[in-house]
């Protein structure tokens, strides 16, 4: 099949698979927030809520969208399209699993492996803040201005512990291509602990891990280094004057900023796709049986229906998670969903931790803010990075 | 393939870099720039420095210009204010600009040795690991001097801001 035709359809599939996981990481984010609270969070739009992600899109591209008298026409619209644009891109790089044959062709499942995956990714995420800067500034609004502003600083001070933090491991597993990387963290030490960078010798690279996380959140604006768009200081920042889908589009450059984040993360530290524990101990076997328990549960809470709808829907998510589960047991599904698996899981967990965190801790202040990067995530990084090459090095 | 790619971007490159001259708005100008670099990072990547592209998109594009566009918001411009041209500099403008560039086509042509055409795919020691072997080996001196001379840019910078400061 030629290249060309291939790499369409792979994009084909990662955009819609994208689209739909950004819809429905913000009902995940709304439901767990609730939870932690101890509300409902969305349930009235489908069963559990499931359809308010829907709802959401259809209220959002119906809106009208307002276009205030006092902005820069051509800047205000350029700023959410420069956002979705970089946010985006980073996704065709980021590979989701190792190699495959479908019906007889054998691909990765990775739209482009780029020799410079990591730095490609790391310089297009760093574009992004144009978006958020331009639309401060095209909104001839003060408050969008201070947001605009705080998030160019912001995105200036942590690119700096971020790329120093991502630096470290590399030097352990000698490669920038996103592919070789987990190839690198392949194998087991004694037979049972995974290779992964977090583990790996010299110098296991978990101080490098929490570093890059606490960057990762700054750099995708989220609490609690969510200046640009705090509510009580600057109505909402820089998307002030945005409504509609201008609106939705930062909206969504935030959330893929998010996954980026996480699925760097997943790649250089965590391994990839590449299992917990070794397939000759069951690895394989982590999926069906977390999806058959889940089918279990939901069968036995239709037995005795807490509320009047569950006696339907509690069935048919079962049937659905059994099928996932008889998915996973097939070995042809095996050898696609099982990589699938480790990495959305892994990416999964950072992603529920991005969350978390947002309903757990309040807001920085922006001196602290500029002090913490500064004053301590900069020299520990740096020192991190030292060690790192010291021991690389020696051994 | 290579080649209709390469023309999308070189001419996005040249149409960005007219662009930042005509254009009065210092962001639209600055913004500008950023597409020539941009740009400029995929045309190298086309061309096998892999490196370099990713520095390019990384330290130009990225960091160097938000910093400009920082500066820029922060002191909140207004479009630049046209100056009447004097007579002279009106006629004699394109002839000059001319000049120049023939003169600069006829050095390059010079001084640079005769080379085969360029061709896609034919330069493969742009990656991470050859860049970093020749920096530190053929190229040492000259890259500690870079580091130290960045070294008194940060402390010159730092003079002057207490300055302001006191």
């Amino acid at each position: 099949m030629p290249y060309i035709v291939l790499s369409l359809i792979k994009l084909l599939i990662v955009v819609l698979i994208l689209m739909h996981a950004l819809a429905y990481l913000q009902w995940v984010e709304r439901k767990v927030i609730a939870h932690v609270q101890l509300r409902v969070g969305p349930r009235r739009v489908g069963p559990h809520g499931l359809l308010q992600p829907l709802a959401d899109v259809i209220k959002l591209v119906t809106k009208e969208g307002l276009i205030p008298s006092h902005v820069n026409t051509p800047f205000y619209f350029l700023a959410p399209f420069l956002a979705v644009l970089f946010a985006l891109i980073p996704m065709c790089l980021i590979p989701y699993g190792g190699d495959i044959n479908v019906f007889g062709i054998h691909t990765t499942m990775q739209v482009t492996d780029v020799s410079i995956g990591v730095l490609l990714v790391l310089g297009l995420s760093g574009l992004g803040v144009y978006g958020v800067a331009l639309a401060g500034w095209a909104s001839n609004n003060k408050y969008a201005l201070m947001g605009g502003l705080r998030s160019s600083a912001q995105m200036i001070s942590y690119e700096l512990p971020m790329a120093l933090a991502i630096a470290a491991p590399l030097l352990m597993l000698n490669t920038l291509s996103f592919r070789h990387m987990v190839d690198a963290q392949t194998g087991f030490y004694f037979g049972f602990i995974p290779k992964w960078s977090i583990f790996q010798g010299p110098f296991p690279q978990i101080f490098s891990f929490i570093l890059f996380s606490i960057a990762g959140f700054a750099e995708t604006n989220r609490v609690p280094f969510d200046l640009p768009e705090a509510e009580n200081e600057l109505v909402a920042g820089f998307h002030t004057e945005y409504s509609s889908m201008t609106f939705a589009a930062f909206f969504m450059a935030e959330y893929a900023n998010m996954m980026t984040v996480s699925f760097v993360a997943t790649l250089l530290f965590l391994g990839g796709w590449q299992p917990l524990w070794p397939v000759q101990y069951g690895s394989s076997l982590l999926a069906p049986l977390i999806f058959g328990a889940t089918a279990l549960i939901c069968f036995s809470h239709a037995v005795r229906p807490a509320r009047p709808f569950d006696r339907i829907t509690l069935p048919v998510f079962g049937v659905i998670f059994l099928g996932l589960a008889g998915l996973f047991l097939i070995p042809a599904g095996q050898q696609i969903l099982m990589p699938l698996f480790w990495f959305l899981g892994k990416a999964g967990i950072i992603l529920f931790i991005f969350i978390w965190v947002r309903a757990t801790l309040p807001r920085f202040r922006y001196d602290q803010l500029m002090s913490f990067a500064w004053t301590f995530m900069f020299p520990a990084a740096l020192i991190n990075l030292f060690i790192t090459g010291f021991l690389v090095a020696v051994s | 393939m290579d080649a209709v790619l390469f023309l999308v971007f070189a001419a996005i490159a040249v149409v960005c870099a007219i662009n930042l001259v005509l254009q009065t708005h210092p962001i639209a100008s600055a913004l500008s720039l950023i597409g020539v670099m941009g740009s400029l990072a995929f045309v190298y990547l086309q061309l096998g420095g892999e490196f370099i592209a990713a520095a390019q998109l990384v330290v130009y594009a990225g960091a160097i210009m938000v910093l400009f566009v920082f500066v820029i918001m922060l002191l909140n411009e207004g479009k630049e204010r046209k100056v009447k041209m004097k007579l002279w500099g009106r006629w004699a403008g394109a002839p000059l600009l001319a000049c120049f560039l023939a003169l600069m086509a006829f050095i390059v042509q010079r001084v640079l040795p005769p080379q085969e055409s360029v061709r896609f795919g034919a330069f493969t020691g742009g990656d991470a690991q050859s860049i970093g072997t020749r920096l530190f080996t053929a190229y040492l001196l000259p890259f500690e001097v870079t580091s130290v001379l960045i070294l008194i840019a940060i402390v010159g910078a730092i003079v002057l801001a207490r300055k302001e400061i006191d």
